[in-house]
């Protein structure tokens, strides 16, 4: 009986091909953007989870130049106000934190051979590696003794490697930086992407006093990056930092800091938390079209109700009871819920891959979401066909029988 | 096997009420061919609904095999139309969209008969009415004496003990009219109860006793034999 009145559902289906598509497009839609949207908010929060991880735990940065009421930065990387001895000062004077890594860069022309490649090249402190969760993939970092004696070395990333190497080790070379040979010491495992959608293995660490004095010029740095040995006391370390550079800048109480101390992780996670948001709120707005979907097969089953009136009144008079008729419908609604959430999965599913082959952007398809959207379909066909197909149930065969 | 005591229907039509049925007593035996004639609106399609079960008497008592009808829920008195009742009907009333041995199948869906046994009964059946290589067409591949002829296999299948068919002819004309009363008198002839509503005096001549109607009350019940 039941197996029947699936084939039946289906046969009736194919029996109106047009008018089925149609009202199983709202189910379609529906299904295919939830899919689609849950997909594309989850690939963009593992992206930024990814960036999370790689950037470093416990992860302060601070940068010269300070954030006007505004928002907008002041001159930002123009501004001298931070030196070296900042960084001592604070490595040797606030409490809590693991590693203080000054770095300073420069965009140049790195040339090998014949080859050539423009890229960032960092001056660093060995601290850096750790606070950055660096790793190598062979030979070593840069070492306190090259910074000390502005020593002309260079650890690669595996961009650089590639491209300026080939196959060729890279270890022990000597490549040329703003025309000056640097030797390269050690070569840094792949780390992918960031969160901005930057290679971050198109970089070159050379000695931080080495890229001041032989390479920038200058005598102040870009950068302190700062590890913090427990997360729970980022906020106190922040505010000592601030208090700190404050009374070494001798700023006065009434103006802005000439710095900004920022918490990249806490902005990464406030991004990652924003998507979560941002991809429940576009997934509730796609189930509305659900909705849609199912008041559209409520209507189709009403219209099928009326036009098969003699045949509920024959069928009756044959024999079928209140649940016989009420299942006939039901299964046929919920056929149309389960078509158009099958076909809606398909939609949604190559939908996603095809927006991260052509928009570039990250999609996972969730298992859940297919899961949570298929039974969406399926509850909808059997809410919205509830009402119809209770009131062919409840017909009178007599009138049934007698309706033209 | 049917006995009906002072059967009423009456109708509420917004305030007034209609009499359709103003108290019938009847019984009718087992292998009875009942003609019921009448003009329309005398009532005797509403007494058709009544002892089909389609219907329930506003008061009164029905009898059937012993059973009271009247009182009946829902789902028993469905089980007595799909096991003693077969019905067929002026318009056919077969499924589109289904072949005219599942159309046949169908009351035994619904007596829930494995689907193997269902359709050697319909192929049976169709036998009884000389359709057997109709059994693949569609409803509407059919013609009009044809169609009748599955609905009346269908109203055979689940081998019934009454037969009631309203206006059976009326759709159809003079030679598929003799072909179908042909088909109830032999049915008849083998001990089927048959009950027939009809407004036509040379229909009703097939039967064995006719019923006439008029103003919801029966104003001739008479017996004659057949072929005379």
């Amino acid at each position: 009986m039941f197996w029947e009145s699936v084939i039946i559902a289906f046969e009736g289906l194919k029996a109106n091909k047009l008018r089925s598509i149609l009202t199983m497009l709202g189910i379609i839609i529906g299904v295919a953007a939830v899919v689609a949207i849950v997909s594309l908010g989850n690939g963009v929060k593992n992206q930024i989870e990814d960036s999370i991880a790689g950037l470093g735990s416990n992860l302060l940065i601070v940068t010269p130049g300070s954030v006007s009421p505004t928002g907008v930065r002041v001159v930002a990387g123009s501004i001298t106000s931070l030196t070296y001895k900042d960084s001592q000062a604070v490595a040797r004077e606030i409490e809590g934190i693991s590693y203080v890594a000054p770095s300073a860069s420069g965009s140049f022309q790195i040339v090998y051979g014949n080859q050539n490649w423009t890229t960032t090249v960092e001056g660093v402190t060995p601290e850096y590696m750790f606070v950055r969760n660096y790793s190598l993939s062979e030979g070593v970092f840069i070492s306190n003794q090259d910074n000390i004696t502005r020593a002309k070395v260079a650890v690669i990333g595996q961009t650089i490697a590639e491209n300026l190497f080939g196959d060729v080790d890279p270890v022990g070379k000597t490549i040329r930086i703003k025309n000056s040979p640097f030797r390269v010491v050690g070569v840094l495992s792949e780390k992918g992407q960031s969160g901005g959608g930057q290679d971050q293995d198109d970089i070159i660490f050379v000695p931080l006093f080495t890229a001041q004095e032989r390479m920038l010029g200058i005598t102040h740095i870009r950068r302190i990056n700062i590890q913090v040995t427990d997360a729970n006391k980022m906020t106190q370390v922040q505010n000592d930092i601030g208090t700190l550079l404050r009374s070494r800048h001798k700023i006065k109480s009434d103006m802005p800091d000439d710095f900004t101390v920022r918490n990249l992780s806490a902005v990464m996670e406030t991004a990652a938390n924003t998507t979560s948001a941002l991809t429940l709120l576009l997934g509730v707005i796609a189930s509305i079209s659900l909705l849609v979907g199912g008041i559209g097969i409520m209507n189709i089953m009403l219209v099928s109700v009326t036009e098969r009136t003699r045949e509920i009144g024959t069928r009756k008079a044959l024999g079928a009871t209140y649940n016989n008729i009420l299942l006939q419908f039901l299964i046929e609604s919920i056929v149309i819920g389960i078509t158009g959430g099958v076909m809606g999965v398909i939609v949604g599913i190559f939908g996603s891959y095809g927006i991260s082959y052509f928009a570039g952007w990250n999609t996972v398809v969730s298992i859940p979401s297919v899961v949570i959207a298929m039974s969406f379909s399926v509850a909808i066909g059997l809410i919205f066909g509830i009402y119809p197909a209770r009131k062919a149930a409840l017909l009178q065969p007599t009138e049934a029988l007698r309706y033209e | 096997m049917i006995k009906l005591e002072n059967i009423k229907k009456i109708y509420s039509v917004g305030d007034s009420e209609v009499i359709a049925l103003g108290g019938i007593n009847l019984s009718i035996k087992a292998e009875e061919f009942v003609a019921v004639m009448g003009p329309s609106g005398s009532g005797k399609s509403t007494l058709m609904n009544i002892l089909g079960c389609l219907d329930r008497p506003t008061s009164g008592k029905y009898y059937l095999d012993g059973l009271e009808i009247a009182g009946m829920e829902d789902k028993p008195l469905a089980a007595v139309r799909n096991k003693k009742i077969g019905f067929v009907f002026q318009s056919f009333n077969l499924i589109p969209r289904m072949t005219s041995l599942n159309n046949v199948a169908l009351p035994l869906v619904y007596a829930q008969v494995s689907k193997k046994e269902r359709l050697e009964r319909a192929k049976e059946a169709l036998d009884m009415v000389g359709l057997t290589d109709r059994m693949d067409h569609m409803p509407n591949e059919l013609s009009g004496g044809q169609k009748q002829r599955v609905a009346i296999a269908r109203a055979l299948v689940n081998d019934p003990s009454i037969l009631m068919a309203d206006e059976p002819t009326g759709n159809l004309d003079s030679k598929s009219s003799n072909e179908i009363m042909e088909i109830f008198c032999s049915l008849n002839d083998k001990g089927r109860t048959i009950i027939l509503v009809t407004h036509e005096p040379d229909i009703a001549e097939f039967a064995k006793r006719t019923l006439t109607f008029k103003d919801g009350l029966i104003i001739s019940d008479a017996q004659k034999n057949r072929g005379n």
